[in-house]
């Protein structure tokens, strides 16, 4: 009978590259500059890491298939090494593989890399691709935004809310972000902005408007792991930080194709969510969750997962948001880094992002925005649509916690 | 053959004229300071194809109008006309019959090249009666004209479609003559997008008096019928009071001539005579004699005698003006605009893959599960259904005439359209079945949950690279009377 991770895989180092426009900063640049961190955050030698897994998204954009351009870039030792890729939860994705391998006893070390180099694409948003060349035959050629900011129609019209004070809960999220990016030095967009700011930006797909959208961003983050029991002999001292819960739930077609879905909440996020409470032992998810950074790719996104994930009832998310519930100073913090709203988001770092906040607070290393007392943290990771996407939930904490 | 109204003739007609009508003063404002002559044509409006609708996609909808109102029966042939049809070496009439839901066996054929080439195909139909057999001649255009021509006023967009077969007939074949005379009125070399024509009053005096004038006075002496018994008389002409002039010359009486759409939509070339005669069909009395011209190297005639049967379906409303003349020049292609690396993304078809899956695309074809019932799109090996998923169960079903309601949506000014923006959402079908589809021809506000709306068949992607074009079903809203039925 399995058992689930729970305990089993400690996280020994960690290391983030500050995202944004990297111009003059290849995508080899960026793993080394996240590996010297993770690497020196261990204190071990890279020799020790016995295999790897590599998280990148948009390879065509960037490095190129297969996990090689990670084993050049670090100049692995010919260890084994793999690369994954499930959309913009790519980055969890090379979590997950590090992390199942140590808890299946097959290595001690191991090393989880993400990276995205999305700049070099000569424009905004996202790369335009193709979905397969079935799929193009019929299926509209949508954009990010635009596949999001279905959620809002479908939202506003099932719970019965008007538009305008849906967009004013959009707009205190993104605020949000924004200040809370502005206290950290690692951030793509630093900027304060106010709701005006927000409600008067351009619109890219209706009803979002610029600010309601994360930014596109260059970037890597990575994952030493090991053992609980390893991790002690390397480290008397220091606090364990493990992995409480590791789940994917992945979109079989239901929600695109069958009227059973309301448009309005992301069903894998549920599944996900659910299962990770199991295995970490959380029943009352608002109270038990100290931080959470979740998939912020719009800011309706981060709403209805609010939902989604237990911290809101159903239909209440506004409520919560406008009475400052994941403000910094809030009951439960959400995206305290800025979140892929303002910490940006390359597609293939973003997941690994997420725990290395949650694992800077830890540690109590998260400087300015450091929250008073954290023992477990959430991250949620979103790749696809929300009609069709791999959703991946983890829930990192203090070793016993 | 029991019912007296059984007879072999023109079982329905149909129109279609795309949504967007072109402002002519518009379109006049940018071409006064050089070609203030064209202000007497700088009157009313003219249809324009959205940037999606071609000859076969017109045509398409021309058909399933025609269709509904008389559903083909036994043998199918469906002949398209056209002279601007999308591809030279594809059966353009293939793809039309496809989407319209033709059995794999109809028989279905391009005609080209001349205004005349539809009323040639339905002289022929009616001349040689197949009573088994439902025929249906679609004549679409879609023509460019030179910036600040008078065609470019002159000209419309749309379709028109004819049925012919045994049934209520709308009209019967009383006879019909042609003539062949290759006068060059105008021109369109193969490759080139614009006509080149020959000074009107030539085309006039030489072309409709003498030619056109002399085969309608043929065919009236060929049935015996006295040009004061012509009730009805439908002549399509680019130029003005030329019909006029034409009815003189024969004896037929002015009112007698066929009001066309010239203010609202336009000339149609060669879908014009289709249009005239569903014009005249709805406004004659049973027992009225109809003529029917069509001019153009040469000229084809065909008189018919109207029925008691009334006239099924409904004509173009009214559409939605359009001020935008820059964006007239967009959808034709006439003018290149910036619109940014987005639109440089490849579009090349993977014909292979086309063609294993023709039917989701032609028909817009789904799946009906034959345990649980469920509808849904595409059709696929395992049930959506997650109490079902059953296996190799789906029955093919078509979502083409299915209404539809909007579940989620947006109009998205990020993705490249080059008709900005992309509006698309989740649709939800009624009796089941959800797709994320496109809309077309939708206002920027006009989009809200639970919006009725019905399906058309439109270009999905150009491939410039290659000339090549792919096409599926969009929704769009239903209106006015749709609306209210």
């Amino acid at each position: 009978m399995a058992s689930g991770i729970r305990d089993k895989v400690a996280i020994i180092g960690m290391g983030c590259t500050r995202f944004g426009e990297r111009w003059d900063a290849g995508p080899e640049d960026l793993m080394l500059e996240a590996f010297n961190e993770a690497l020196a955050d261990a204190g071990i030698r890279g020799a020790q890491i016995e295999a790897a897994w590599f998280g990148v998204c948009l390879e065509e954009n960037n490095v190129g298939k297969t996990a090689g351009p990670l084993a050049q870039a670090l100049r692995l030792p010919r260890i084994a090494a793999t690369r994954v890729e499930n959309a913009c939860a790519t980055g969890t994705e090379a979590l997950r593989g590090a992390a199942y391998a140590v808890a299946a006893g097959a290595y001690d070390i191991v090393l989880a890399l993400g990276v995205e180099k999305l700049k070099d694409t000569g424009y905004g948003g996202l790369p335009v691709r193709t979905r397969g060349v079935a799929n193009d035959l019929w299926l509209p050629n949508s954009t990010a935004p635009g596949a999001f900011a279905q959620l809002a129609s479908a939202y506003a019209a099932k719970h019965r809310v008007a538009m305008p004070d849906l967009k004013r809960a959009m707009a205190h999220i993104s605020v949000k972000s924004h200040a809370n990016a502005a206290l950290n030095p690692k951030a793509h967009l630093r900027n304060k902005i106010t709701i005006d700011d927000v409600l008067g930006a351009m619109t890219i797909a209706a009803p979002l408007g610029l600010y309601d959208c994360s930014g596109v961003s260059d970037g890597a983050a990575c994952a030493i792991l090991t053992t609980p029991e390893i991790a002690r002999a390397l480290r008397r001292d220091a606090e364990i930080v493990t992995i409480k819960a590791l789940e994917v739930s992945v979109s079989n077609g239901e929600e695109a194709g069958f009227q059973g879905w309301d448009g309005a909440h992301i069903a894998t996020a549920r599944v996900a969510g659910a299962r990770a409470y199991a295995a970490a032992g959380i029943t009352d998810p608002r109270a038990q969750i100290d931080l959470a950074e979740v998939h912020d790719c719009f800011s309706i996104t981060e709403a209805v997962l609010m939902e989604d994930l237990g911290f809101s009832a159903p239909g209440r998310v506004i409520h919560d948001v406008l009475d400052g519930v994941f403000d910094l100073a809030g009951a439960l913090p959400v995206e305290p880094d800025g979140g892929l709203k303002c910490f940006g988001h390359p597609i293939g770092a973003s997941g690994l992002r997420m725990v290395y906040e949650v694992y800077q607070q830890l540690h109590g290393r998260a400087g300015e925005r450091q929250l008073r007392r954290v023992d477990r943290g959430l991250t949620q990771n979103l790749g696809g649509h929300p009609h069709q996407n791999v959703c991946a939930v983890s829930i990192i904490g203090r070793m016993g916690a | 053959m029991n019912d007296p109204e059984t007879a072999f003739g023109l079982l329905a007609t149909a129109r279609y004229a795309p949504r967007l009508r072109l402002e002519r003063s518009e379109v006049f404002a940018q071409h006064r300071w050089m070609a203030p002559g064209l202000k007497s044509l700088a009157k009313g409006q003219r249809a324009i194809a959205n940037w999606d609708e071609d000859a076969v996609t017109m045509a398409v909808e021309a058909g399933r109008a025609l269709l509904a109102a008389a559903p083909a029966r036994g043998a199918t042939e469906l002949t398209l006309a056209s002279t601007t049809l999308p591809f030279a070496d594809r059966l353009n009439a293939g793809i039309v019959a496809a989407a319209l839901g033709l059995a794999a066996t109809a028989v279905v054929r391009d005609v080209a090249s001349s205004a005349r080439a539809a009323l040639t195909e339905l002289i022929a139909c009616l001349r040689h009666p197949a009573p088994e057999t439902t025929r249906i001649v679609v004549a679409s255009e879609r023509r460019s004209a030179r910036p600040a021509s008078a065609q470019e006023l002159i000209f419309g967009d749309g379709a028109a479609a004819a049925g012919v077969g045994t049934g209520r007939a709308l009209a019967t074949f009383v006879t019909a003559h042609s003539v062949h005379a290759d006068l060059v009125d105008h021109f369109r070399q193969a490759g080139e997008a614009y006509d080149y024509g020959w000074e009107e009053r030539w085309v006039r005096d030489e072309g409709y008096l003498k030619i056109a004038a002399g085969a309608v006075l043929q065919c009236l002496a060929d049935a015996g019928v006295a040009a004061a018994d012509v009730a009805h008389f439908a002549l399509p002409a680019a130029l003005p009071k030329v019909n006029e002039a034409v009815a003189r010359r024969v004896g037929i009486a002015a009112a007698a001539l066929v009001p066309t759409a010239a203010a609202t939509i336009g000339e149609l070339g060669g879908a014009e005579p289709l249009a005239l005669l569903d014009t005249a069909l709805r406004a004659a009395a049973p027992g009225a004699l109809i003529l029917v011209a069509a001019f153009g190297s040469g000229c084809d005639v065909l008189l018919l005698k109207r029925s008691a049967v009334p006239c099924p379906g409904d004509v173009p409303d009214a559409g939605k003006p359009e001020t935008s003349y820059l964006k007239y020049l967009s959808f034709t292609g006439q003018i290149a605009l910036a619109w940014g690396m987005r639109a440089e993304m490849d579009n090349k078809p993977a014909l292979t893959a086309a063609w294993r899956d023709h039917a989701r695309t032609e028909r817009f074809e789904g799946g009906t599960c034959s345990r649980c019932g469920t509808v849904q799109f595409p059709l696929s090996r395992l049930c959506v259904n997650p109490e079902c998923k059953a296996q190799d169960t789906q029955q093919p079903v078509s979502f083409a005439d299915r209404p539809a309601r909007v579940l989620s949506h947006t109009s998205d000014f990020l993705a490249y359209t080059p008709a900005p923006p992309f509006q698309f959402g989740h649709i939800d079908f009624d009796g089941g079945g959800r797709v994320l589809m496109e809309f077309a021809d939708t206002d920027r506000d006009e989009l809200r949950v639970g919006l009725p709306l019905r399906m058309v068949y439109r270009i999905k992607d150009l491939d410039a690279a290659r000339g090549f074009r792919r096409y599926f079903w969009k929704a769009t809203p239903l209106r006015g009377a749709a609306l209210l039925s």
